[in-house]
């Protein structure tokens, strides 16, 4: 009896610390990756680099056109994705009454977001680059990315629907407003921090994305900034990628490269704290 | 006649859910639904403001008549209708908006726009839901804020601001302390100068204390209708009797 118990005990300790580990090296990881790319970048983090184009084969100047380019990207795929996604969430959760016709979007929703992003990248260059006729382009790359961002704004919009009580609903009902006031001036307006939050979310997502602009928006070298939607522009993540892999003199950009995925990183990051903080303020 | 009645069968998909229900309830009376859980009179409640038309797969035979006007009827608006027929809940339900804008709510709807016009019923509509003095220096506060008590008539004070004639309460002091409820009870008692008020109650002291009639309703049907005096001195029925004696239930 008693060596039994001690055995318990051990294997009881033993599987706590083993999962203990697992999560504090998922922690330990994070937190690896991004000592290294600050270590490796903050090196090149000055003023020039934030506000300058590149120069001298990307070895000297900046990253500016890159960084106004996923401005530019984001704001274009959220004006995409957002007023689609908000408003499928909402006849989702607040108008489809048969539960199979939302039980089928709800699926192919979930199939989308599952689909490879080098994939969007693909179909965004047929359909809107050639097809539709627009270039590379900003117009072309916002809508392939706003495609992307569509399922997590309609899971989340749903999901922040949900969490509001029916009583609202109902109260607001009784009262004689109609089934669009009750949801305009009740419902929406409780959901809206959750909302904002997926909002962010997908930003932070977004604006990493590089396979989706590939062939649709990025364009390897632009010293100019874009003048229209129709023009091309420098990215973030693209630039990264240029820079680390097929620039003229690879260990003379490795530096920027560094620099540049740190700049990626905190704006990723600010977005996800900005997300939570809302969350948390609003939610109290 | 304010609201009546006539032979109404209801169903929540196969099941009768309202048996052959017929009554009359009178102008500026208060009125009284009890019964064991699962009666039907809850159901019966939300007919006349049309609640029940939000609960997929049910169905009704029968009348239900506000003034001359059949609410069932095709023309008949139901925003229209809610808006004469008032409705409070039995857990306090005020919207997550100030306490003013809470009671401004059902004006708003309706394209009022006057600031004064909406301040001056949103106090008329405190005062006569017995709260204007606990709230009237905070107004701009979250009605969360608020008590469960206070959340409550702050909801009936909502529904007043509409100016309907008629006050459905599906029981309304069921989640509030004793203080709180006679507060409830001395407002009902109140409301039915101005309005016809019918409240489902589990709380038989309730029933006889704030209604001029009384409905007992079992497994659906209605078994009893009478003065609440007669009621609960000397029922007809067997089964009123049992039921208002604690016999079963």
């Amino acid at each position: 009896m008693k060596s039994n118990n001690i055995h318990k005990k051990v294997s009881q300790n033993v599987m706590f610390w083993i999962f203990r580990i697992m999560s504090f090296s998922v922690v330990a990881i994070l937190f690896w990756i991004i000592g290294f790319i600050v270590y490796r970048g903050i090196g090149v983090i000055n003023w020039e680099f934030l506000t300058a184009a590149p120069e001298e084969g990307m070895t000297k100047g900046g990253i500016f056109p890159a960084i106004v380019g996923t401005f530019y990207l984001v704001i274009g795929s959220m004006l995409v994705a957002f007023p689609i996604g908000v408003m499928s969430g909402i006849y989702m959760n607040e108008y489809a009454t048969n539960k199979h016709i939302v039980r089928v979007i709800r699926i192919m929703t979930n199939n989308l977001g599952g689909i490879p992003s080098i994939v969007f990248g693909l179909f965004g260059m047929s359909l809107f680059v050639n097809k539709l006729g627009f270039g590379d382009s900003i117009l072309a790359g916002s809508l392939t990315l706003g495609l992307l961002a569509l399922p997590l704004i309609i899971r989340i919009t749903e999901e922040a629907l949900k969490a509001i009580p029916d009583s609202y609903r109902h109260g607001s009902l009784a009262l004689g407003a109609t089934k669009l006031q009750t949801i305009g001036r009740v419902v929406l307006p409780a959901a809206f921090p959750n909302i904002m939050t997926g909002l962010i979310l997908s930003i932070g997502r977004v604006s990493g994305e590089t396979a989706p602009i590939l062939f649709t928006a990025a364009a390897y070298f632009l010293p100019k900034l874009p003048s229209s939607i129709y023009d091309q522009v420098m990215a973030l993540p693209y630039h990264l990628y240029v820079i680390a892999t097929s620039g003229t003199d690879l260990e003379a950009t490795r530096p920027m490269a560094y620099g540049t995925a740190l700049v990626l990183i905190v704006i990723v990051l600010i977005m996800n704290l900005l997300a939570n903080y809302l969350r948390k303020k609003f939610t109290k | 006649m304010k609201l009546e009645a006539k032979n109404v069968n209801f169903f929540y998909g196969d099941f009768h859910a309202l048996k052959d229900i017929n009554m009359k309830i009178e102008s500026n009376t208060v009125t009284a639904f009890i019964g064991p859980s699962g009666c039907g009179k809850s159901t019966f409640l939300r007919l006349f403001n049309r609640m029940n038309d939000l609960i997929a797969d049910t169905h009704l035979d029968g009348e239900c008549m506000l003034g001359d006007t059949n609410i069932y009827d095709k023309s008949i608006s139901v925003d229209e209708l809610r808006k004469t027929v008032g409705m409070v809940f039995q857990k306090p339900n005020p919207f997550p908006k100030s306490i003013f804008e809470n009671v401004a709510y059902g004006l708003r709807i309706n394209g009022e726009r006057s600031k004064s016009v909406i301040e001056d019923t949103v106090e008329t509509s405190l005062r006569q839901a017995a709260l204007w003095e606990e709230v009237k220096d905070k107004l701009k506060k979250s009605a969360y804020a608020l008590s469960g008590g206070q959340q409550q008539r702050l909801c009936i004070a909502r529904a007043l601001a509409v100016n309907p004639s008629v006050i459905l309460m599906d029981e309304p002091a069921s989640a509030l302390d004793p203080i709180s409820t006679s507060k409830i009870e001395e407002l009902i008692f109140e409301l039915k100068n101005h309005y016809t008020v019918v409240i489902v109650t589990h709380n038989m002291q309730q029933a006889a204390r704030v209604s001029d009639k009384t409905g007992f309703f079992m497994l659906g049907e209605l078994i009893e209708y009478d003065d609440t005096k007669k009621i609960f001195l000397n029922p007809e029925k067997e089964q009123t009797q049992n039921y208002i004696t604690g016999r079963f239930g």
